[in-house]
């Protein structure tokens, strides 16, 4: 921990903005071997935030309830290790919270705000679309609020309902100028928020409510860049966060039936991995992508359609995008409008024997 | 009020013997507010809440049958069961919900206040006086559709009471850290509206500036900021430990219950005795049973309702590569879902 910080260091003392990180070495981008404590995500969170928060002095975090460690505590700690002025909580305005972190990165500093639940992104949805996105095109890159990242819990929990359960990435993948990244596991989470943290640009950051073995060093994972998470030569299987658990039982009984599954996780869904899904697709000629949030205009049909133009040809069968159903999130529903493993298992079949 | 007791504390238990789910809040302590207010409206008035709505439902009038329903998910709820917890709506007694965002609630009231408006000096249905009332906590003050609204309200002299349940705390924030001046009767008279304090532990005091709110607004002079100081004897849900608020807080507020507070002043005034109330106790304690069996006798949604009222038509999903209406095709809810 002690050189990854070293290295860190030093490349910091360099800058003079806390936002400016082009020359990270590409070794930091690389996992390290296993072997730290089991956590579940909030707790690799929490551990990405104190690394974050202890690497550079002039980054903030902010949000509703953070204080006494957030309702999903992925906070805890913080305002007692960095003090008050770092870590605080702010009222109940999204709409407020979202913009005063555009302004702090626009003087320089990172920003990570948090939004309670991703449900509730949507009064700082216009702050998003029309002022971090465009910050550092409209000012002719004089300024820029790249030091922003805003962090939020999405997806469904199972007893969500409307409010609690959305998954609105689709929307902000419309917005040229920010990134959105979602995480699959806690091991992925700690690294991937690390990068977008230190990422200059402004950064979604979805995190889906899920147990796992979190190294305890400060390590970053790359953006933009999809993972082959399971081989296979069938069929290529693509998602990402909370729904890549299900898609993986969903490959295991594929198996069973002598289907082989490649399983992408896309990380990063803007700018996203276009080369390895297509590289992935070449191989199998069959593409299946599964997300929880509606079909309609989800942002399956932005790979089904970028992959349709890059591979028409190579293309055996007719993408099949298993996703939730077009309704508002439903409470008591909730297991029949959730694309469940018996639904992408069938579809697997389906676009198998076309 | 007894009711609204009654009915929170057997929700807390059918939670937590699994019968209920989702994010349930329970309002117990703050049920002065919610009689003091509803009690005073007429049916054809509306009322706007929040999160916490189950007593507001029941004080508009809701049946508790109802809203125990609605609260297992079962089909016989307010909403067939389609809301849940936080989102009780009821046209019959004009109560136009339960919203989980908080503030979201407020633009909704204050376009009901407009139409009742209208109908009374447009439309010249002099006997429409209806007037509305949006509960909302202290979080939401320092939200920017409260503000929005009360400009809109003030602007328009719309027939709306904006009732702030100030309980100090949204989850784990204390209002005076969250808030430039706590003092939030204050921003009425900055929106030019009258902003009154009252004590919201206190029914009888509550009752009273709620009537004059009311008529107040039944006149025609306009809208009216009422904050209750009241308190939440539960945590923020069912999920909350309730770890950070002081327990010498707790207990301050614990001993300005106002049922406890009511009974006692109708006792010493001789305007009930211990026996008849005991006697309304035991009524309400069969009330709340009686709702829990019918709840858990009633049957769940069938899988078509999910389709069901997403637009204005039902078989508005178009149709499908097989020539029928999607939403008819059963495979389109059955697929193989594992429930």
């Amino acid at each position: 921990m002690a050189s990854a910080l070293r290295r860190l260091g030093s490349a910091a003392a360099r800058r003079g903005l806390s936002t400016a990180c082009e020359d990270t070495k590409k070794s930091l981008f690389q996992l390290p071997q296993a072997g730290g404590k089991s956590s579940n995500l909030c707790s690799a969170i929490n551990q990405a935030l104190h690394i974050a928060l202890e690497s550079d002095p002039r980054s903030y975090l902010f949000g509703e309830d953070v204080s006494f460690g957030g309702v999903f505590r992925c906070t805890t700690g913080l305002a007692d290790r960095y003090g008050k002025s770092r870590v605080f909580n702010t009222p109940l305005c999204e709409q407020g919270i979202v913009g005063f972190g555009i302004g702090l990165a626009a003087m320089g500093n990172r920003a990570i705000a948090e939004i309670q639940f991703a449900d509730y992104i949507f009064p700082a949805f216009d702050q998003i679309v029309n002022e971090a996105s465009k910050f550092r095109y409209r000012s002719g890159n004089q300024f820029n609020c790249g030091g922003l990242t805003i962090r939020a819990p999405y997806g469904a929990v199972g007893h969500g309902g409307h409010y609690h359960s959305q998954s609105p990435e689709a929307f902000f993948c419309h917005v040229p100028g920010i990134k959105v990244v979602i995480p699959r596991s806690p091991r992925q989470a700690k690294g991937l928020l690390l990068s977008c943290i230190r990422d200059p640009n402004p950064v979604v950051f979805f995190e889906p409510k899920a147990i796992e073995e979190v190294p305890e060093e400060d390590y970053m994972l790359p953006l933009s860049e999809a993972e082959v998470i399971r081989e296979g030569s069938d069929i290529t299987v693509v998602g990402w966060g909370a729904q890549l658990s299900i898609m993986e039982q969903a490959c295991a009984g594929a198996e069973k039936e002598g289907i082989s599954c490649e399983l992408i996780d896309l990380k990063t869904l803007i700018p996203w991995d276009k080369e390895t899904v297509e590289a992935s697709v070449r191989k199998t000629g069959r593409l299946l992508i599964s997300h929880e949030a509606p079909v309609t205009g989800g942002f399956g049909a932005e790979i089904s359609a970028s992959i349709v133009e890059r591979c028409f040809l190579r293309l055996e069968a007719p993408v099949a995008r298993i996703c939730g159903l077009d309704t508002p999130f439903p409470l008591v529903f909730e297991p029949f409008y959730m694309p469940t493993k018996n639904k992408i298992l069938d579809a697997i079949k389906a676009t198998v024997n076309y | 009020m007894v009711l609204g007791r009654a009915f929170e504390d057997m929700c807390a238990q059918m939670y937590y013997r699994g019968k209920m789910f989702g994010f349930v809040h329970l309002y117990n302590g703050q049920e002065a507010v919610s009689t003091g207010f509803i009690k005073l409206l007429k049916k054809e008035d509306s009322a706007v809440s929040t999160y916490r709505d189950h007593v507001h439902a029941l004080s508009k009038g809701v049946p508790a049958r109802e809203v125990m329903s609605e609260l297992f998910g079962k089909t016989t709820g307010c909403c067939r069961g389609q809301g849940g917890s936080m989102h009780m709506f009821s046209k019959e007694h004009n109560l136009l919900g339960g919203f989980a965002f908080i503030g979201e609630g407020i633009p909704v009231a204050t376009g009901a206040a407009f139409s009742s408006k209208y109908r009374r000096e447009v439309l010249g249905e002099a006997d429409c006086d209806h007037v509305t009332l949006a509960f909302f906590g202290d979080g939401t003050c320092n939200n920017g559709q409260f503000y929005e609204c009360l400009n809109l309200a003030a602007l328009w002299k719309l027939p709306i009471i904006f009732v702030v349940e100030n309980n100090l705390w949204a989850i784990g924030m204390s209002h005076m850290r969250a808030t430039s001046d706590p003092q939030i009767w204050k921003k009425g008279p900055a929106f030019g509206m009258p902003g009154v304090h009252v004590d919201g532990m206190d029914v009888l005091k509550v009752r009273e500036v709620a009537k004059e709110a009311i008529e107040r607004a039944r006149r025609g002079e306009g809208p009216t900021l009422v904050e209750c100081e009241t308190y939440r004897f539960r945590g923020h849900s069912l999920a909350d430990p309730d770890e950070l608020r002081d327990p010498a807080e707790k207990a301050h507020y614990a001993a300005r219950d106002p049922i406890t507070a009511l009974k006692k002043y109708m006792i010493e005034n001789n305007l009930a005795k211990e026996a008849e109330l005991k006697t309304i106790e035991k009524k309400i304690d069969e009330v709340v049973e009686d709702a829990v069996e019918f709840a858990d006798e009633s049957p769940q949604p069938p899988r078509s309702q999910l389709l069901d009222n997403v637009f204005a038509d039902p078989k508005g999903f178009g149709i499908g590569p097989d020539g029928r209406y999607r939403c008819e095709d059963p495979k389109f809810t059955e697929g193989t879902a594992h429930v």
